[in-house]
């Protein structure tokens, strides 16, 4: 899923503040699972904004709603357009994707974001979320033991760990597990060592984001 | 929430947890315990229950302070809810803070079920808090 924690409460209610009648969209999809923009974290900011516009004698009528996803047409249903008409504002507790459709879906509708989106990442453990996915664009973990070195290696590195790797630690972060480490012993565990020791070929970095924005399109569920 | 106040006086929600605090409750009143009549008592299975929404809501309904009364570290129902409402509590009272309430607003207590004397001296003590907190902040608003 896409990770993402709130924006500190004072720029969020600055741009709430600048409006009389705003609509606090929530995302039932990463965004509920991550515990940044679900149903309880909409009723939750409201609750804040009501008491805080009732504290600095503010006028702010607050609306709330979670749709499924933001980042799907199909789920912005017509109780959502009305509200969002209905308001001056959104303030949108999905992803960056989310918030970006959202204002595409409703031209003309000022949609401000709430999250700061983080990372593609896993619940490790209830209230913990951990990196693992980059999107870099050519997937190797077959020969990494299911574990990524592009996401998971502060380096970045394909082969093998760098110098400072100590007992099973990153030099970067010593919090954080060598993923290096992490991916010998994996492979020596299912008996796939040799894996370790072959030699990766530069990555083919032209398939991540740095040829700017990727598009992907499947010819045989296009409409046109 | 009721508009009517105890007295005049603040109105306090109490959340507390059926096994302890509660009975804590119960015991004050079998011994006869006096505390102000501000507080309106919720009980709850165990404070476990209590989730962060529920105490913004009772602000935002117009309690003028919030308790979370459990049971003693290490002998909840539940095991571990008393501590977990800890921990709410505490993230409560950051996002109180953000919205410019005063987080002594909301207080968690660990009363026994016989400390009803505890409970007692905790309602007093809060809502004190509570009406010294409306007195400085109604100057503040005053000047």
């Amino acid at each position: 899923m896409i990770t993402a924690q709130r924006k500190p409460f004072d720029e969020i209610y600055r741009s709430a503040s600048r409006h009389r009648k705003i609509l606090v969209l929530g995302c039932g999809s990463c965004m509920t699972v991550c515990m940044a923009g679900g149903e309880t974290e909409v009723l939750t900011l409201s609750q804040q904004l009501e008491l805080a516009a009732r504290e600095r004698g503010d006028q702010l009528q607050i609306r709330m709603r979670t749709i499924t996803r933001q980042c799907d047409r199909e789920f912005f249903d017509d109780e959502t357009a009305r509200l969002v008409f209905e308001s001056e504002a959104v303030i949108s507790m999905a992803c960056g994707v989310g918030v970006q459709f959202c204002a595409e879906r409703f031209l003309g509708a000022t949609v401000y974001p709430a999250l700061n989106t983080q990372f593609y990442g896993a619940t490790v453990q209830p209230g913990v979320w951990a990196e693992r996915c980059v999107g870099c664009g050519e997937c190797i973990l077959e020969s990494t033991g299911g574990i990524c070195p592009v996401a998971r290696c502060a380096k970045t590195l394909l082969n093998g760990p760098c110098g400072g790797s100590q007992d099973g630690k990153c030099e970067v972060n010593d919090q954080q597990d060598c993923a290096w480490q992490l991916i010998f012993d994996r492979l020596k565990a299912s008996e796939r060592i040799a894996f370790f020791a072959k030699i990766r070929a530069p990555k083919d970095w032209s398939r991540s984001g740095n040829g700017g924005p990727r598009t992907i399109v499947r010819e045989d569920v296009t409409l046109q | 929430m009721d508009d009517s106040r105890a007295d005049d006086g603040v109105r306090i929600v109490a959340f507390c947890c059926h096994f302890c605090a509660f009975t804590a409750a119960d015991t004050a009143g079998t011994m006869r315990l006096q505390y102000p009549t501000n507080l309106r008592i919720v009980r709850v299975p165990c404070t476990g229950r209590v989730d962060i929404t529920m105490i913004l809501h009772a602000f935002c309904e117009g309690a003028d302070g919030v308790i979370v009364a459990g049971c003693e570290e290490g002998s909840c129902h539940f095991t571990r809810g008393n501590l977990r409402a800890s921990k709410r509590v505490k993230r409560a009272r950051e996002l109180l803070r953000e919205a410019g309430v005063d987080p002594q607003r909301l207080e968690m207590y660990h009363v026994a079920a016989a400390q009803g004397p505890l409970f007692a001296a905790s309602a007093r003590e809060f809502i004190k808090r509570v009406e010294d907190l409306q007195l400085v902040e109604g100057g503040k608003a005053q000047t």
